[in-house]
């Protein structure tokens, strides 16, 4: 998911040539004060007119408690964004809330109820205190974000290359994601001239269980894409194991082995998973 | 709709447009400014013109300084300025 900051035409025109996943248009912390109205009317004609195909068109908004999040939910309902990315989430109230508005807006827009896509970052020690419940308050909710350059300020700490600091909030992010059966998705790596620190950060959060990775930078998604893409070997050992399962099912059994390791089903399923993400990187 | 003050909108940069409306009583009066006149000199001030007849207004002072603005952008970036020149917050989305 590649952030686009709202207010700047250039980027807005060009930003789905670099094939990221997702764009992120950001009416949020990337535009100051004095030019909310202006990113809200770029953003609302440059969804309305230009085609990005199939990359999902995600919407940072202003939190309702501000005079601008209302406005910019109604708009970006009725421009055709596909999922609404509520910042600074910090507890289920505040994404029921997005969800009645997302309602109306729907409604006064002439969507089916339940179209409109939602996302929650949690940017806080108690958006994570919080984070179960938040990613179950609303069935728009396809995904959880962190947004970590808030979330270690309010922990009155900093960033470090490690990411020490991040490691429990990642974590529950994940076990919530997956409670919920819904996306989770890790924040941005500011420095976008550390290549080697970039990589190691995708790695450790795909190794804690992370379904992507949101960059500020085109260069930032060819190693995300990669990092994220199965090997030839992964696939060709996950191909064999729904093999050898779909025989064991046809001979009637449950358990069998592969080059005399057990095949179960949480080794079924990994192999599943690893296919699924070939198939989406367009790599079988 | 009536101007009710100047007000500006977008920048010099790049792919966008700075936009200036006025009061003005000699129907829509613009005065472009572009890298790419020659080329899409014509595009830009129709697509000016037909965003401020869309929102109602017929008489107002315009100067437009372009650096390369797709349409969208320059719809949006009148819309803005016309927007604050009238003093309000209300918009009808979707129309």
């Amino acid at each position: 998911m590649m952030f686009v900051p709202g207010n700047n035409p250039g980027l807005m025109a060009d930003a789905h040539i670099y094939g990221p996943d997702a764009l992120m248009f950001d009416l949020e912390d990337s535009v100051k004060l004095s030019e909310k109205d202006s990113a809200r009317f770029l953003v609302y004609q440059a969804l309305k007119t230009i085609d990005y195909g199939d990359i999902e068109k995600v919407v940072r908004v202003n939190p309702l408690n501000t005079p601008y999040g209302k406005a910019d939910i109604e708009a970006m309902v009725f421009a055709g964004a596909d999922i609404i990315r509520l910042p600074k989430s910090e507890t289920a109230q505040d994404v029921i809330e997005v969800d009645e508005w997302i309602t109306e807006c729907e409604k006064k827009a002439g969507l089916e109820q339940g179209s409109v896509g939602m996302m929650a970052a949690i940017e806080s020690g108690l958006g994570i205190l919080n984070v179960l419940s938040i990613a179950q308050a609303s069935p728009r909710l396809i995904g959880i974000a962190i947004g970590a350059e808030d979330f270690v300020t309010d922990l009155k700490t900093t960033r470090s290359p490690g990411g020490s600091e991040l490691f429990t909030a990642r974590s529950m992010l994940v076990f919530a994601a997956r409670a919920a059966g819904i996306a989770v998705l890790d924040t941005v790596f500011a420095d976008v001239n550390d290549d080697e620190g970039f990589r190691r950060e995708v790695e450790t959060i795909k190794q804690l269980g992370f379904d992507g990775k949101s960059v500020i930078n085109p260069r930032q998604i060819a190693p995300v894409v990669e990092i994220f893409t199965p090997t030839a070997k992964e696939i060709e050992h996950a191909e064999r194991v729904v093999e050898a399962i779909k025989e064991a099912e046809e001979k009637g059994l449950g358990v069998i082995s592969l080059n005399g390791k057990m095949i179960d089903k949480p080794v079924v399923d990994r192999a599943q998973r690893v296919l699924k993400m070939a198939i989406a990187a367009g790599v079988i | 709709m009536e101007i009710k003050k100047a007000s500006t909108a977008g920048t010099l940069e790049s792919s966008d447009i700075m936009i200036l409306l006025d009061r003005g009583d000699n129907g829509i009066d613009i005065e472009l400014k572009s890298s790419v006149l020659y080329q899409f000199g014509d595009q830009i001030r129709t697509v000016i013109e037909q965003t401020l007849l869309e929102a109602g207004v017929h008489n107002v002072k315009v100067i437009a300084t372009d650096r390369g603005a797709l349409d969208c952008t320059i719809k949006a970036r009148v819309l803005t300025a016309l927007h604050r020149a009238v003093e309000t917050t209300d918009y009808k989305w979707g129309v």
